[in-house]
């Protein structure tokens, strides 16, 4: 995720001080991982030094935090051309468990124990994370929700592999 | 394999088969009061006839069910069908509704079944319906209703008697995922707030996600994860 | 016009695909359909079959009382009756003697028996050659030589013989002998049809085919819920709504056109079984039971005709769409108003014909018709009203009723379809019951005949002697008491007498069972006085007078006109009634005071007191009396007798209705069945979580027990209607026959009883929990 794009996101909607990002981002995306100030302060530094943002005006008292920034023209553009490109689809063509089970095969060991273990690890984090699920707001219902989602493809493709160990033991064993 | 201490609901070495077909073939299971267990695998896999065996319908060829500490082989037919009209409930994935009924009525059936006046019933009924969110189609008919809908109305009318034990056959398969993932919160808290034991079979793993325990049922032998991890 | 033939083609189709389901329904429509055919059909070949009937028994006629017997020659036969009854059963005889080389041949029959032999039906045959025919044996010895053909009897079950005899000549006496040149009546008797009788045919007819139209109609019905489903999967691959209904319509036709070649089929059978079996001692000939080709053709025409417009109908309220089948929302609220209208026009169309069924009144048999159909189509009509109305009211009660009271308020036009083809046979068989009840008394004669005293009369005939026989009876197994003595007439002319009167001759005994004598010898002659229409006596017995015994009449067999002098010491006795119950007129002669030549003119009587714990008493009589000689004749007595034509009618509405009733029985079941089917799923479910089977089985009786309860009332009320103003038609008191309405009710009731217990273990099979395995 791009922090930077992300700050410049929400000065768009109007300047702020850095401790108001900071507030601002935590409260929407930082649910696991509040930012740190240093983050916020050298993240803003490369922006005003690209041009993106600029200071529009100190409070006393100094210190980088007391910065109010605001959003150039150009920061506008660079945020409308992150948003428009499209995030390129993870492949997740490099398989660790597909590695340990294919090895598993060649040893003569019980792959699918192994698959059968992978699919309680999984299930035992789709629990927590639906647990958390009830219990958060909107936010943290779709945060999770994508999680529950990519864990639930893992999933299928265990039930699937987990189905044609057989085929896969004679191609691989061969 | 003993059932552990404390189960409510426990089964060994079930076997069952319909003609050439195998569903069971020494199935194992167990479930505590309060105890929400998944039962997952493929498809053809013998959940259903577990669930089936376990609740009752369908005798096994051969392995023990207790419940409670009796042996279910041991009951008569009537007393089977006594116990699920009083301990069990049952959801099932559709068609369970009696289309004539009004919901507030096919909800209070499993009350009038046991011989509690219509008007009391009902009034239990309604007071499910309340909990899962129905109360405002009680006077429709479940033709006129949602599916999401007619499945909350069939989890009240499985937790109407406050069962000790739900029985869940793919409870969401009819559903989209957010009225899935609704009705499979519902019945979860509620069963747990009466501390009733939930056996949910189902193959979605997110629907699994609700259970604290599952139990995986391929070619008719079960696994109990939990004591593999 | 290609499209449309395309459409349906692909609906004739879709009838019979669908795997086994599929042809299952089209079967289920099929029999259905066919069971009406065959009804249809039998019911239009009935007027051939009586046809046939009619001719074959008038072909074979041959003692036609009344006319003058024929002069002796080379091609004449003389002809005695032989008639019988067998326990119940009438057994047609004669005896046979030619008089020469042409004598004419009985139909039926290719060489006359010579005396010994006889020449039997098949059925008769049957029965004197099993066990329970060895009494008749013994009364028919003779050696049988052969079997009559079908074209010398009048049904398969007729039960006749023809015997050879000897001597018949000298007791010709144009009745119970007679001499004939042909069989046959030449000019057979044609009475004209009495207006009742037309009234109570018309209804018999109109009351048993409504009920099998509305049959039809639901059986063409069939699965019609599944169906709809798929012309929705039809709309979803594109065809447009017309498109949709001439496939359905194409379906339909499919299930009549195959319905048509199984009620051929079952008629062709039905017609087999028919030649097999007598009800209420009426039989037929396969081959008579020919429909009219006229009638086979608009039958062939109007079933799969009618098909189709049934379910062009029932589409008329469903909107197919490509997702599903919409049923118009709520259909509207069945309105009374034009329900109401049909009985009422059917009472107007009637109402003119009231008291016009006096001796020369007529009846407009369109009218009729019409009036009797409107009536009975507007139960079919208000049934449904009816049913929506009650059963919405209907509320409380157990889970059995309850679940049964919810699924009738949600399809009552379902269950009142069903509940039709009751309703109208009962309503028509309660108005004819009544009918027949009210007009009973006309057709049923009171015999008068007192059977406390005697149950039987033996005529003794053929030169036998009275007291000789009346000993003989006297000593019969079963026999208890003879009164016998011979009777004939006596006049005041040789020739054409003006006035004459009864000759009773017998023993003081037997004479005092006739009227009160204070003393009696042999040779005294006693005339009674006061019995009921005699006044010709006291004119003739007046001592000194010279009267004829057995007169003779223009224009018949000569008497033998023997003088006689009335007696002075003659004496005026009263008359008491006789075994008979009759009280008897004029002369009673002891055996002396006889003369000897007149003694043959006189026929002799036994009349006889049965042993009632003697189970065969009657037939050992009859033995008995055939044994003495060919001419002796037995009857029965019974207290009351019923004119053929109406009992034969009667037999024709028991028959139909029990068909009717079978039928409808069997439609019901089919439906009640295809639900259960439906709800598999359903059942299975409310069992797992532990609903009695006893409570789903209640519940499904509800559920017919309920629309048939409301279905019975109506077909009460209006068949009561109709009986009422039917019997006033006939101008008869109007009377309600309750008897015959609570066994209507009774016997409908039955019906659903027997279909709702024989849908049950189906039912508890659909209950097992198979049911919810669905992957």
């Amino acid at each position: 995720m791009s922090i930077g794009h992300t700050l410049l996101g929400l000065l768009e909607s109007g300047p702020r001080h850095g401790y108001d990002l900071k507030r601002a981002f935590d409260e929407k995306f930082g649910h696991d991982r509040p930012l740190h100030y240093g983050q916020v302060y050298s993240t803003m530094s490369r922006l005003l030094k690209n041009g993106l943002v600029e200071v529009d005006g100190i409070e006393p008292g100094g210190g980088p935090e007391r910065k109010r920034y605001a959003i150039t023209d150009a920061g506008v553009t660079d945020v409308q051309r992150w948003l428009a490109t499209p995030e390129k689809p993870e492949p997740y063509l490099q398989s660790t468990l597909y590695t340990k089970v294919v090895l598993a095969l060649l040893t003569r060991r019980d792959a699918a124990d192994i698959l059968d273990t992978q699919r309680a690890e999984h299930l035992r984090m789709m629990r927590i994370l639906t647990d958390r699920k009830r219990k958060g707001d909107l936010a943290d219902q779709l945060i999770c929700d994508h999680a529950l989602f990519h864990l639930e493809a893992d999933l299928r493709w265990l039930e699937l592999t987990a189905a044609r160990l057989d085929k896969l033991a004679e191609v691989v064993v061969k | 394999m003993t059932p552990p201490p404390g189960a409510l609901l426990a089964a060994e070495e079930l076997r069952k088969a319909y003609g050439p077909t195998v569903a069971l073939d020494g199935a194992d299971f167990s479930v505590h009061p309060g105890e929400v267990v998944a039962v997952m695998g493929p498809s053809g896999s013998g959940k259903s006839t577990l669930l089936h065996c376990l609740a009752g319908i369908v005798p096994p060829d051969s392995g023990s069910i207790t419940y409670a500490g009796r042996e279910l082989a041991t009951m008569s037919d009537a007393e089977r069908s006594q116990l699920r009209r009083s301990e069990f409930g049952f959801v099932f994935q559709f068609g369970q509704l009696v289309p004539e009924l009004t919901c507030v009525e096919n909800v209070a059936l499993p009350l009038r079944l046991n011989g509690t006046s219509r008007k009391e019933a009902e009034r239990t009924a309604l007071s499910w319906m309340e909990r899962l969110e129905v109360d405002d189609l009680r006077k429709k008919r479940p033709g006129e209703v949602s599916g999401g809908q007619g499945q909350r109305v069939a989890v009240a009318r499985a937790l109407v008697t406050s069962p000790r034990v739900v029985f869940a056959d793919e409870p969401t398969g009819a559903l989209d995922s957010l009225n899935g993932e609704r009705v499979m919160e519902l019945l979860t808290e509620a069963a747990r707030a009466t501390n009733a034991a939930v056996v949910l079979v189902t193959h979605e793993a997110r629907v699994a996600a609700y259970s604290d325990r599952e139990i995986v049922v391929r070619d008719g032998r079960s696994r109990d994860m939990e004591r593999i991890v | 016009m290609n499209q449309w033939g395309r459409d349906l083609a692909l609906g004739v189709r879709f009838a019979f695909a669908g795997g086994r389901e599929g042809w299952t329904r089209a079967l289920l429509t099929a029999v259905g359909v066919g069971l009406g055919v065959a009804l249809l059909l039998l019911t239009t070949a009935i007027p051939n079959a009586l046809a046939a009937r009619d001719d074959r028994s008038n072909a074979r006629t041959d003692i036609t009382y009344g006319s003058a017997t024929a002069p002796k020659a080379d091609d004449t036969l003389l002809v005695a009756d032989a008639d019988t009854r067998f326990r119940g059963e009438d057994v047609r005889g004669r005896t046979l003697e030619p008089e020469g080389p042409r004598a004419p041949l009985p139909p039926g029959v290719s060489e006359f028996p010579a005396a010994g032999e006889m020449v039997v039906s098949p059925a008769l045959k049957r029965l004197l050659e099993s066990d329970g025919g060895r009494l008749l044996r013994e009364r028919l010895p003779d050696r049988i030589v052969g079997t009559i053909g079908d074209s010398g009897l009048v049904g398969s079950a007729d039960l006749t013989f023809y015997r050879g005899g000897e001597g018949l000549e000298r007791y010709v006496d144009g009745s119970q002998v007679t001499r004939i040149d042909r069989f046959g009546d030449p000019n057979p008797y044609r009475e004209k049809t009495d207006p009742v009788l037309i009234l109570l045919i018309l209804v018999v007819f109109v009351a048993l085919l409504m009920p099998v139209a509305v049959f039809i109609a639901a059986a063409v019905r069939f699965g019609g819920e599944r169906r709809d489903r798929r012309l929705a999967a039809l709309r979803l691959v594109g065809s447009d709504g017309r498109m949709t209904r001439r496939i359905a319509a194409g379906e339909a036709l499919a299930g009549a056109l195959l319905g048509l070649v199984f009620g051929t089929v079952f008629f062709l059978i039905g017609r087999q079984i028919a030649g097999s079996v007598e009800l209420f001692r009426f039989s037929v000939f396969p081959h008579d039971l020919n429909p009219s080709p006229a009638l086979a053709l608009l039958v062939a025409v109007a079933v799969p005709a009618a098909a189709v417009l049934v379910t062009l109908l029932a589409l008329r309220g469903v909107v197919i769409e490509p997702l599903g089948v919409v049923r118009t929302a709520k259909p509207a609220r069945r309105r009374l108003w034009w329900r109401l209208l049909l009985p009422l026009a059917g009472l107007a169309m009637l109402y003119p014909m009231i008291r016009q069924g006096n001796d020369d009144g007529d009846f407009n048999q369109y009218l009729v018709i019409g009036g009797v159909m409107l009536l009975l189509v507007g139960v079919t009509a208000l049934l449904p009203w009816v049913v929506e109305t009650v059963v919405a009211r209907l509320g409380g009660g157990g889970i059995a009723w309850q679940l049964a009271v919810r699924r009738l308020q949600l399809s009552s036009g379902t269950a009142a379809r069903l509940v039709n083809g009751v309703a109208v046979a009962v309503a028509g068989a309660i108005a004819l019951q009544m009918l027949f009840a009210g007009v009973e008394d006309d057709y049923t004669k009171d015999t008068g005949y007192d059977v406390t005293k005697a149950q039987m009369q033996v005529t003794v005939g053929g030169g036998v002697e009275v007291d000789g026989a009346a000993e003989r009876l006297r000593r019969t197994e079963g026999v208890r008491r003879v009164v016998a003595h011979s009777e004939g007439w006596l006049g005041d002319k040789r020739l054409d007498p003006a006035k004459s009167a009864a000759v009773t001759v017998g023993d003081c005994t037997a004479l005092r069972e006739l009227a009160d004598l204070r003393s009696c010898r042999d040779g005294d002659v006693f005339a009674v006085r006061g019995a009921e229409y005699d006044t010709d006596t006291p004119q003739l017995a007046v001592p000194g007078k010279t009267l004829y015994l057995d007169p003779g009449y223009e224009g018949s067999a000569p008497g033998r006109e023997v003088a006689w002098k009335v007696p002075a010491e003659i004496r005026e006795v009263d008359s008491r009634k006789d075994l008979s119950g009759m009280e008897r007129g004029g002369f009673l002669l002891t055996p002396k005071a006889l003369p000897e030549a007149a003694a043959p003119a006189m026929v002799g009587r036994a009349y006889i007191g049965l042993d009632p714990s003697v189970s065969d008493a009657r037939e050992q009589v009859r033995n008995t009396a055939a044994a003495l000689g060919p001419l002796m004749y037995a009857s029965d007595w019974s207290a009351t007798e019923q004119s053929d034509r109406y009992a034969s009618i009667r037999t024709g509405l028991f028959v139909g209705a029990v068909c009717v009733l079978v039928l409808i029985g069997a439609s019901l079941l089919v439906s009640q069945l295809e639900q259960l089917r439906d709800r598999k799923k359903l059942l299975s479910a409310l069992v797992a979580f532990g609903t009695r089977r006893r409570t789903l089985s209640l519940s499904v009786l509800w559920q017919t027990a309920i629309p048939i309860t409301l279905g019975l009332l109506l077909a009460s009320t209006v068949g009561l209607t109709l009986g009422a103003v039917l019997l006033r038609m006939t101008a008869t008191p109007v009377r309600v026959d309750w008897g015959s309405l609570l066994s209507m009710t009774g016997a409908a009731a039955g019906v659903v009883l027997a279909v709702t217990l024989l849908s049950l273990p189906p039912l508890l099979r659909l209950m097992r929990p198979d049911g919810l395995r669905t992957e």
